[in-house]
């Protein structure tokens, strides 16, 4: 069922069109590579700042309302633009362990940032910089930190197996 | 530049570099997690360049605060781009597209380099921040280094496919 679907997917006209195209892919893959390097490099500021590593001085809440709009952005681009480079060759990529491995990443560090945001961070009070709750915010910022260099690692890997 | 290429390829650097088979994309995956790192960072400080954000801080405190992450960055990404191009010179040093990417990289370190000497002569001379004639300055060096950083990634990846 699903790899028919995959198929179907690989075989819709836009699909085709990228992977018959001998700009597309390149093209689309350098808009991925963008929205990534401004994901990753906007995730390591907070993650950096709860491990307490730099922007000490900064609310952790003010840091969070200037930059994940940013990374929230960024991160619709890479997900539109992965969906397209997907499509293109949908069961190859299927069917290759970095692919997976890159979304089981995706998966944890989307659940890692849910638990951060509904157990740590709603529960600070307003203007909380430190002190409060550090270790679980350490935690979450040190798990992010190591599961975004997996994915770009992954990401990488994909394009040579 | 041929006879540099066929140096470069024989050295036995080069020989570990391409046998080993995990250095190249290990490196890579370096390189990447470093141009983050710049582009984040340099996003910032040319965003508050320009005035688009950040702009809480003045720009002498966006300076402190992201400009060392550039440089540190960049030693990163001379490192492992080095390691990469000792590893396959044929790759990337008879390529044009590469050849361009160094020309806007160049040119990027230039100019943050030469508005962060108009900053530090303000500051020095008593101003608490850059002095506001040179506004107009910053607001160029900011969409100047924006669009290079935008050239420089491009072309990064396109050294792969053109050339």
């Amino acid at each position: 069922m699903f790899d028919q679907w995959l198929e179907e997917l690989e075989g819709t006209r836009v699909a085709t069109a990228i992977s018959e195209s001998t700009w597309a892919f390149p093209t689309i893959e350098t808009v991925h590579v963008l929205a990534i390097a401004l994901v990753v490099g906007s995730i390591t500021m907070v993650d950096l700042r709860l491990l307490g590593l730099s922007l000490r001085r900064r609310p952790i809440g003010e840091l969070l309302v200037e930059v994940l709009p940013w990374t929230w952005i960024s991160f619709t681009v890479a997900v539109i633009s992965g969906a397209l480079l997907f499509a293109s060759a949908a069961t190859h990529y299927w069917g290759t362990a970095p692919f997976r491995a890159k979304m089981l990443l995706l998966g944890l560090a989307g659940a890692n940032m849910l638990v951060f945001h509904f157990a740590v961070h709603r529960r600070l009070p307003a203007g909380a910089t430190t002190g409060e709750s550090a270790l679980a915010g350490k935690i979450s910022g040190g798990i992010s930190l190591c599961l975004w260099i997996g994915i770009v690692g992954c990401g990488r890997w994909i394009g040579f197996v | 530049m041929k006879a540099l290429i066929h140096w470069l390829g024989n050295t036995g650097l080069s020989n570990s570099i391409k046998t080993v088979t995990w250095i190249i994309p290990g490196v890579q995956v370096i390189h990447i997690l470093a141009i983050s790192v710049v582009v984040a960072s340099m996003g910032m400080f040319d965003l508050r360049l320009l005035g688009w954000a950040g702009k809480r801080d003045s720009i002498a405190a966006s300076a402190a605060r992201f400009l060392p992450w550039l440089w540190g960055a960049l030693l990163v990404l001379l490192v492992s781009g080095s390691i990469l191009i000792i590893g396959e010179p044929e790759r990337s040093l008879d390529n044009t597209v590469f050849q361009l990417k160094m020309a806007l990289l160049v040119t990027a370190v230039c100019v943050t380099l030469g508005f962060r000497g108009l900053l530090v002569r303000d500051l020095s001379a008593g101003a608490v921040d850059l002095r506001p004639e040179h506004g107009l300055a910053a607001k160029l060096v900011g969409g100047l280094s924006l669009c290079l950083w935008v050239g420089i990634v491009t072309a990064g990846r396109w050294i792969a496919y053109a050339g």
